[in-house]
């Protein structure tokens, strides 16, 4: 099997998650290549072909040129797959190149089984295998789901050249927003959409502060506008590692979990058993958040 | 100018789930169905330009599925849009997103819309390939994500989201297809006159064919459960005895996570 991977970089740099990519190739026994629009110094180890276009020519994004970048390499190569991560640039680039060859996408893949793709479904609750009837087929990655192998060598390159016309003008990327740090706490203690309004999020702060820590969220919570939008846990907000993390009515989307399965023990507080944060928590209390959390409050505050 | 809103109608997510017969989705006895949250934002931003010229553009919505996703459409029109059309397709959940695509984008062609807003992705399946697929189809320019949108001088601004935070900003001219992202918005309720108001708006119904239903590339097996991966300790019971109990587990573990402790 053939495999065609697709690089991408972020703010001029290669994108760690890219290594997860050869993980794949790996798992699946597939002969990979590598087609990257990024920065000549910013090229990964590996031994095969890598097509290559500059991003200072070609920008970092934009979905018309970096299709048609793609396309090039996709007809030198002939791959059985094309595989992107399930990230900003692969959700918006993989359709494209699938409309393009005529062939089925799977996104977010997080195995292979059954002669099909697994991939998670209704909020990670449930999980279905999606197999491609054309033959050859795109996919995207789900991040952290395929270890990344340690790879060596010197790719032989092959220089990309497209058109660099387009209905889309990228007129440049903003940074987060600055604020709370939550990179620093040792304790953390995130409001999910099961706190329900936004007086309850208070009982959320007191856990924290009876823990000497950080209140974060889930993105639900920020979108309402109930805590600032540097306090969001997850992959489109901050990535955390404290030593506690108190997950209370959070279900446990990937997206947030990326933001925070480093972390080291891991509570859980949830009315729902199923919900998928049980996949993560060292402890899992089914309970009412607006009932529980006073009350361990209040213990812990008598603790000390 | 002419606007079409594309919604799905999805379970709610607190739902309990359990595979159907054939073990390709999930049995829909049990479960209670809503608008997906996507394209609630996507209904919103709608509307809200329909408002910001003043009126003018009318704004189509746009569902695919059983009879119950007629019950979405209405929420969509009580929220402000003009007219509906329901794809009435029972075997919807069955169908692949380059089915669904080959649907929307053979009812929009004969439309000429100006602006076509869908959500990013659907709560239960989650693939995102719909829109983008849509504008591919289309062969109208896309961009996916967006958490903020304006208008002026007949030109779209549109920002993606990004990874961690940061955003890209990017200018298009209709024709166009943007993908609506949480945080677009704060989508409103409808309120009783728009209720009222809305059963009085049209719904005109397609079958499958007449839109042009494609051929599927991929097919679904094997729904079920996601297995739990950890041996976390589950804690039930009376809420008292389970804060005395957790807090004495959080006490053992004290050191390591006191203000100032190690991270
Ligand atoms: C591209 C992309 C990027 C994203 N980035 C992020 C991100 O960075 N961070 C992020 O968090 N999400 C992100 N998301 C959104 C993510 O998919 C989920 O929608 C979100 O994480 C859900 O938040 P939640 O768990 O708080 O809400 P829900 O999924 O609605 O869960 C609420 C939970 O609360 C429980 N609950 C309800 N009532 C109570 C109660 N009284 N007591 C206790 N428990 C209760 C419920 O059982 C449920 O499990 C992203 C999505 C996409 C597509």
């Amino acid at each position: 099997m053939k495999a065609l991977l697709v690089g991408e970089c972020r703010d001029g740099r290669l994108a760690g998650e890219v290594a997860e990519l050869f993980g794949f190739a790996a798992v699946s026994g597939a002969e990979a290549s590598l087609v990257l629009v990024g920065n000549p110094d910013g090229v990964p180890a590996f031994g095969g072909r890598l097509y290559f276009a500059d991003a200072r020519e070609y920008g970092e994004y934009n979905p018309d040129v970096h299709k048609r970048l793609v396309m090039q390499a996709v007809e030198r190569e002939c791959p059985d797959v094309v595989v992107f991560l399930q990230s900003s640039y692969g959700w918006d680039l993989a359709p494209r190149l699938a409309a393009a060859m005529n062939v089925a996408q799977v996104s977010g893949v997080t195995g292979i089984d059954d002669g099909g793709y697994a991939v998670d479904s209704c909020n990670g609750k449930m999980r279905r295998t999606v197999k491609p009837l054309t033959s050859s087929a795109v996919l995207t990655l789900q991040p952290g789901a395929f270890p990344a192998p340690a790879e060596q060598g010197v790719p032989e390159l092959i220089r990309l050249d497209a058109d660099r016309s387009s209905g889309i003008e990228f007129l440049g990327s903003s940074q987060p927003e600055t604020g709370a740090d939550l990179s620093r706490a040792s304790a953390i203690v995130s409001a999910g959409r099961g706190v329900g309004s936004e007086k309850h999020v208070d009982l959320v702060r007191g856990l924290a502060e009876a823990l000497g820590g950080e209140v974060g969220a889930s993105r639900p919570v920020i979108d309402a506008g109930w805590l600032e939008r540097s306090r969001q846990v997850g992959s489109s907000g901050q990535t955390v590692s404290p030593a506690l993390y108190v997950a209370c009515g959070i279900s446990g989307s990937i997206q947030h979990l990326a933001g925070m399965k480093g972390a080291g023990y891991i509570l859980a507080v949830n009315t729902d058993r199923d919900a998928p944060i049980g996949d993560v928590a060292d402890v899992f209390v089914v309970a009412d958040l607006v009932q529980f959390l006073p009350a361990l409050t209040a213990r812990l505050r008598v603790g000390q | 100018m002419n606007i079409l809103v594309c919604v799905k109608q999805v379970p709610d997510m607190a739902g309990r789930f359990s595979p159907n017969a054939a073990g390709t989705w999930y049995d829909e006895a049990a479960l209670v169905f809503r608008m997906n949250e996507r394209d609630e934002n996507a209904v919103e931003e709608a509307v809200r330009f329909k408002e910001q010229l003043g009126g003018t553009p009318e704004v189509t919505v746009l569902s695919i599925g059983p009879g119950r996703v007629v019950e979405t459409i209405r929420k969509a029109l009580a929220m402000g849009c003009d007219r509906g059309v329901h794809i009435d397709d029972p075997l919807a959940s069955e169908r692949d997103p380059w089915q669904i695509a080959s649907m929307i984008a053979g009812h929009a062609r004969g439309c000429r819309y100006d602006i076509i807003f869908t959500g990013m992705q659907s709560d239960d399946r989650g693939s995102a390939q719909v829109g983008v697929l849509t504008a591919e189809m289309l062969c109208v320019s896309c961009v996916t994500g967006v958490v903020g949108f304006g208008w002026q001088d007949g030109a779209a601004t549109a920002d993606r989201e990004l990874e961690g935070g940061r955003r890209g900003m990017t200018r298009l001219k209709p024709p166009m297809l943007l993908t609506c992202q949480q945080g677009l918005n704060s989508p409103r309720y409808p309120t009783l006159p728009n209720i009222m108001k809305s059963r009085k708006k049209e719904i005109s119904v397609l079958l499958p064919d007449e839109v042009g239903l494609g051929e599927p590339l991929s097919s679904v097996t094997g729904f079920r459960h996601h297995e739990r991966q950890t041996a976390g300790l589950f804690l039930e019971g009376d809420v008292d005895d389970l804060a005395g109990r957790v807090a004495t587990l959080l006490d053992a573990k004290r050191g390591i996570f006191r203000r100032g402790g190690a991270v």
